[in-house]
C-alpha cells in the first residue's frame, strides 16, 4: 500500500502525523496517564488506602456480579438474534435489526430512567410489587436490568455481519448429513463464530463493568449494596477523596486497557473470524 | 442471481434449518422485555402533565438552556471530531511511522475507558490547578466548570466513531484514486478536492453522526467537569436525574422524550443528508 501514486501531499506528511498525534495525546493518552499520575499522588500507600475499605471490595463484587448476570444474557440473545436474522427471511427484518441497534442511541440515564418509570416507588408497577414485598429499584435487579439495556446490542451486532458473510451451506450440510438441530448448532455453528462472539462479549464486558449513567439512576447509590465501581468513584471524588477515587479508577482503566489489548490481538490473531467491518 | 435461485435458497434455508420459532421467540420476547416496554413507559407517562404540561415542562427556562447546551455542546464536539478524526484516520492510513499501530488502537480508548474514569481525569486535566487547565487560564480560558469543558468531554467520547468510520472508506479510495491517478495525472490537490473528499464526506457525516447521538445523551464523562451551574452548564441528561429525585417522574420522562425525539429527528436528517451526499459521489 505504499504505490508512488498515493495521494502524498509533499512537505504536509510531518505536519498531519504531528497533529494526529499530538490530537489524540491531548484528548485521548493524556486523561489515561492521568488516573494514574493522580492515583499515585500520595504514593503508594495512599494508592493502597481504599483497597483496605470494605465499601471498595463489595463494589468490586457487585460490579462482577452485575457484569456476570448481564454478559451471558446478552450473549444468549445476540445467538438466538443472529440465528434468526441471518438463517431465515421473514417481514420486518431491517425494523428488527434497527430496533437491536436502538439501545446504542439512547442516553444512559434515559436507560436507567426508563426503570424507574417502570418500577419506582411511583411507576406502573411499582406499588403493586411493593405490595408483594418486590424491590427492584434500588437492588441488584434494576442494575441489572439497566445493564442489560445498554449493553444489549453488543454480541448480536458482532454476530450479524459475520454469520450473513458465512452463509448457512455448512448448517445445511450438516443437517443433510443427519445432524440434529443442536447438534448442528453447537458442533457447526458455534465453532464457526467462536471469536467473533468473544469479541462480542469483551466489548459487552467492559461496558457492563463500566457503566455509568443507567446504573446511577437506579442505584441509589447506597455504599456497600447497590455501589457498582463507578458509582464508588464517583462517591469517593464527591467526598473530596481524589486520591482514592482516581485509585479505584486504575482498576476500570486497567479494565479499558485490558480490553483494548485483547480487542487489538482478536483483529490481528483472528481477522479472518471476525466480521468483516471489523477488519481494518 | 435469478428469482428463481433467490427463492430456491429462501426455500432451502428456511425448510432445512430448525431453530426459527425458538430463536425468533428468544429474541422478541427479550426485545419486548428489555427495549420496547420500556420505551412505552418513557413515551406514556409525560401525558399525565396534560399536553399542556409536556409543553410548560419543555419551555421551562432551565429545561431550554439545558436542551441548548446539550445539542449545542454535542453539535460543535460533532464537528470538532470531524476535523481531529480526518486527521488521525488521514495519518493512519496513509503515512507509516513510527507508533502507528499503537495509535491506530488507542483511538478506541474512549469506547474502552468508564466514562467516568474520564470525567474525573479530564476534569484533573481541565480544572484551573490541573496541566493544560492552568495554562489555559493564564491565557484567559476558562476550561473546567464551563460550557468549554462540556465540549471537550463530548469531544473525547465521540472521536472513534469518526475515525472508526473514516478509515475504512479512505482505504478503498486509496485504491481507485492509484487507478485514476495512473491514467489522468491530476495533481495531489486537485485529487484530494475532486476525489477523496467527495468519496469520504458520506463517511464523515455516518461518523459525525453516530459521535453527535452519543454526545447528547452522555452523562458520565461530562457531569464532573460540567460544574453543573443550571443555566450554564447543566446537562439535559442531569436535569433528567434531577427531576427524578424530586419523584418528578412525568417531568422526567417528558425531557427524556423530548431528548429522544430532537435527537431522532436530527439524525434523520443527518442520514437523509448522507443518503444524498453518497448518491451525488457516485454521480
Amino acid at each position: 500500500m505504499s504505490g508512488s501514486s498515493k495521494i502524498h501531499l509533499p512537505g504536509w506528511a510531518p505536519l498531519i502525523v504531528l497533529l494526529a498525534i499530538a490530537g489524540m495525546v491531548a484528548l485521548v493518552v493524556l486523561p489515561l496517564a492521568m488516573v494514574f499520575i493522580q492515583a499515585l499522588g500520595n504514593g503508594v500507600d495512599g494508592f493502597l488506602e481504599p483497597f483496605s475499605e470494605p465499601d471498595t471490595w463489595s463494589a468490586i463484587k457487585l460490579t462482577l456480579i452485575v457484569a456476570g448476570i448481564s454478559v451471558p444474557l446478552n450473549a444468549v440473545f445476540g445467538l438466538a438474534a443472529a440465528w434468526a436474522v441471518t438463517r431465515f427471511q421473514f417481514a420486518g427484518k431491517s425494523l428488527l435489526m434497527a430496533l437491536i441497534d436502538l439501545p446504542f442511541s439512547i442516553s444512559p440515564v434515559i436507560s436507567g430512567l426508563v426503570w424507574v418509570l417502570l418500577f419506582g416507588a411511583q411507576g406502573f408497577f411499582g406499588p403493586a410489587l411493593d405490595a408483594m414485598g418486590v424491590k427492584i429499584i434500588f437492588t441488584v435487579t434494576g442494575l441489572v436490568l439497566a445493564t442489560v439495556l445498554i449493553t444489549l446490542p453488543f454480541v448480536a451486532r458482532e454476530l450479524i455481519p459475520l454469520m450473513q458473510e458465512q452463509g448457512a451451506d455448512e448448517e445445511a450440510a450438516a443437517m443433510t448429513l443427519g445432524a440434529g438441530g443442536w447438534t448442528t448448532f453447537f458442533r457447526v455453528t458455534l465453532p464457526n463464530v467462536k471469536w467473533a462472539l468473544l469479541y462480542g462479549v469483551l466489548l459487552c464486558n467492559a461496558r457492563a463493568m463500566g457503566e455509568f449513567g443507567a446504573v446511577s439512576v437506579v442505584s441509589g447509590h447506597i455504599r456497600g449494596l447497590t455501589n457498582t465501581l463507578p458509582l464508588h468513584v464517583e462517591i469517593l471524588y464527591n467526598e473530596y477523596d481524589f486520591v482514592g477515587a482516581f485509585a479505584v479508577a486504575t482498576l476500570l482503566a486497567g479494565l479499558g486497557l485490558l480490553t483494548l489489548l485483547a480487542k487489538s490481538f482478536l483483529e490481528w490473531r483472528f481477522a479472518g473470524e471476525i466480521a468483516a467491518t471489523r477488519r481494518h | 442471481m435469478t428469482l428463481a435461485n433467490v427463492r430456491a435458497g429462501r426455500r432451502r434455508q428456511a425448510g432445512v434449518l430448525p431453530g426459527f420459532r425458538l430463536s425468533m421467540a428468544i429474541t422478541l420476547t427479550w426485545l419486548s422485555v428489555i427495549v420496547l416496554i420500556p420505551l412505552a413507559a418513557l413515551a406514556i407517562r409525560p401525558w399525565e402533565l396534560g399536553l399542556d404540561g409536556v409543553w410548560r415542562t419543555l419551555t421551562d427556562e432551565r429545561v431550554v438552556a439545558a436542551f441548548r447546551l446539550s445539542f449545542g455542546a454535542a453539535a460543535v464536539a460533532a464537528a470538532a471530531d470531524a476535523v481531529l478524526g480526518l486527521i488521525v484516520a488521514w495519518a493512519i492510513v496513509r503515512y507509516r511511522f513510527p507508533g502507528r499501530r499503537l495509535l491506530d488502537a488507542l483511538v478506541d480508548l474512549p469506547f474502552a475507558l468508564p466514562t467516568a474514569v474520564a470525567g474525573i481525569a479530564l476534569t484533573a486535566i481541565y480544572a484551573p490547578d490541573g496541566p493544560l487547565g492552568a495554562l489555559l487560564a493564564h491565557v484567559g480560558v476558562k476550561t473546567a466548570y464551563s460550557p468549554l469543558g462540556v465540549v471537550i468531554a463530548l469531544t473525547f467520547i465521540g472521536l472513534p466513531f469518526v475515525v472508526r468510520a473514516v478509515q475504512p472508506v479512505l482505504e478503498e479510495v486509496d485504491r481507485e484514486v492509484e487507478e485514476a491517478a495512473r491514467t489522468l495525472g491530476a495533481s495531489d490537490y486537485q485529487r484530494i478536492v475532486r476525489v477523496v473528499l467527495p468519496a469520504i464526506l458520506p463517511a464523515i457525516l455516518a461518523g459525525v453522526g453516530l459521535a453527535f447521538a452519543r454526545a447528547v445523551g452522555e452523562y458520565g464523562s461530562v457531569i464532573f467537569i460540567a460544574g453543573n451551574l443550571p443555566m450554564v452548564s447543566e446537562i439535559a441528561p442531569l436535569l433528567i436525574v434531577i427531576k427524578l429525585e424530586q419523584y418528578n417522574y412525568a417531568g422526567a420522562a417528558a425531557v427524556g422524550l423530548g431528548m429522544l425525539v430532537i435527537s431522532f429527528a436530527i439524525l434523520l436528517v443527518l442520514n437523509l443528508l448522507q443518503t444524498w451526499l453518497t448518491r451525488r459521489s457516485r454521480g
